[in-house]
């Protein structure tokens, strides 16, 4: 058996099959807050998205966004940067974690 | 029989195979549309497939090394056709590199004295790299371009380098924003001077493009603040699956996922604006097409149980002809649409 097919992304309409309405409520949801211009352009949303995917490690959601990056006009260069947005704020939040790391040294007696 | 046989007849079985599957005609019957073809309004003549590029997606699958030219002969008939039929009020030259036929600058020169409309399919580099075959310098054809009010449509795949050289070539835009420039100089794009420069974007990969009006104004301030270029407006353009682009795309196993992609997206205003209705595709040998995608997929006009030509054209039977589809009028007809002045809907 194979995990994450990506086959299987066309399949998410069927997670309404015991709970019909409320994944019509979270596709339209989901429809109006990323599949519209807005405020933020669709390919602002977009390059957001793949930023998001890419920290929640989502192989469904990296093909769907790159896509649908490209199709609202990102190039690679900006697709990429969005990443190391992703990868730099998650770096930020492991280290701001250390003051949290300082306040129990100090408990401790250690710093 | 001869492996290329074999492989040949394994292509046929496949094409015929894709086309059950993606019945354009089907998709017409149920959404109860009828594409009529229209009054001819623009006459395209497709005179070379001789080009200085070989792009990846090029459906034309045109070349350095391609010889097929159109000859005197027929240029001087497509002018007459031209004479004789006031309704054609544009004429749309494609290659190739059109520049690369013998007599294109005499069409262009005469079809301007008939008081036509006359486009060039121009791919701008041809001006810095000359003819492939002879050798012989094109650095005329801005200043050509402007004496003779040409409207001038290049292929400009993205405001940026990676995307554009992937698509057309290592340099290629480099050498096009040298080209722009030529242009530019001449009075090109500026307003007031009426001399149009509009640009073609078409997707460099297996997705569909994004909206036309949204690219436009990214190409307009990038190429503006990077090179001060400036144009008139952007044609959105989606990648025809036939030749070179359906080999690419079979190649990467996502033929399926594209047409289904197309089918998804069709839209019946689009449909509507297809080019077909309105124009007619003259090949270098004479013949006429619905469009040039026909053409190169060789889909003739047959009026009487014969093919439709420039040499027995007949304006009336061609008003009443059935325009041929096939499954790459999907292209056409997905999303905004396309065509070859852009987004249609």
């Amino acid at each position: 058996m194979d995990y994450f097919d990506s086959k299987d992304l066309k399949r998410f309409p069927e997670m309404g099959k015991f709970s019909k309405d409320l994944m019509k409520k979270f596709f339209d949801y989901y429809n109006s807050a990323v599949g519209e211009d807005g405020a933020l352009s669709k390919r602002e949303k977009a390059l957001i998205a793949l930023a998001v995917s890419h920290v929640k490690q989502c192989p469904y959601c990296i093909d769907a966004y790159t896509t649908e990056c490209l199709e609202s006009g990102a190039d690679p260069e900006q697709m990429t940067e969005a990443i190391h947005v992703a990868a730099s704020m998650e770096a930020g939040i492991t280290l701001i974690h250390g003051i949290q790391m300082h306040n129990a040294l100090e408990r401790n007696g250690a710093l | 029989m001869s492996q290329v046989t074999v492989l040949k007849q394994r292509d046929i079985a496949q094409d015929r195979g894709d086309e059950a599957k993606y019945d354009f005609y089907k998709t017409l019957a149920q959404k109860n549309i009828d594409l009529a073809a229209q009054k001819i309004e623009t006459l395209q003549i497709n005179i070379t497939k001789l080009c200085n590029q070989t792009c990846v997606h090029c459906h034309v699958d045109a070349s350095p090394k391609r010889k097929e030219q159109m000859d005197l002969k027929s240029v001087e008939r497509c002018l007459e056709i031209l004479a004789l039929n006031d309704s054609i009020k544009k004429l749309d030259i494609t290659g190739g590199a059109p520049e690369l036929n013998p007599h294109f600058d005499y069409l262009v020169t005469e079809a301007r004295k008939l008081d036509k409309h006359v486009m060039a399919r121009h791919n701008l580099t041809v001006t810095l790299d000359g003819n492939p075959a002879t050798g012989e310098s094109k650095e005329y054809l801005p200043e050509f371009y402007a004496e003779n009010k040409v409207e001038v449509i290049s292929s400009l795949p993205y405001y940026q380098e990676y995307f554009t050289d992937k698509q057309r070539g290592q340099g290629v835009f480099e050498k096009s924003i040298e080209s722009i420039l030529l242009l530019n100089a001449q009075g090109f794009g500026k307003e007031g001077t009426g001399l149009i420069l509009n640009f073609v974007y078409n997707p460099v990969g297996a997705f569909l493009p994004a909206s036309q009006q949204s690219l436009e104004a990214d190409f307009k301030r990038e190429l503006n603040k990077k090179y001060a270029i400036e144009f008139n407006n952007l044609f959105v353009i989606t990648n025809m699956p036939i030749n070179r682009f359906k080999q690419q795309l079979k190649k990467l196993d996502v033929y399926d996922d594209y047409m289904t992609k197309l089918v998804d997206a069709f839209n019946p205003s689009s449909a509507q604006g297809v080019m077909c209705r309105s124009l007619i595709s003259v090949s270098h040998d004479g013949r006429i097409y619905d469009c040039d995608f026909n053409q190169m997929l060789e889909m003739d006009i047959v009026v009487d149980h014969e093919p439709m030509t420039i040499y027995n054209f007949d304006y009336q039977k061609l008003l009443s002809r059935k325009i041929m589809f096939g499954s790459h009028c999907f292209g056409c007809t997905a999303g905004s649409g396309s065509s070859c002045g852009g987004a249609t809907a």
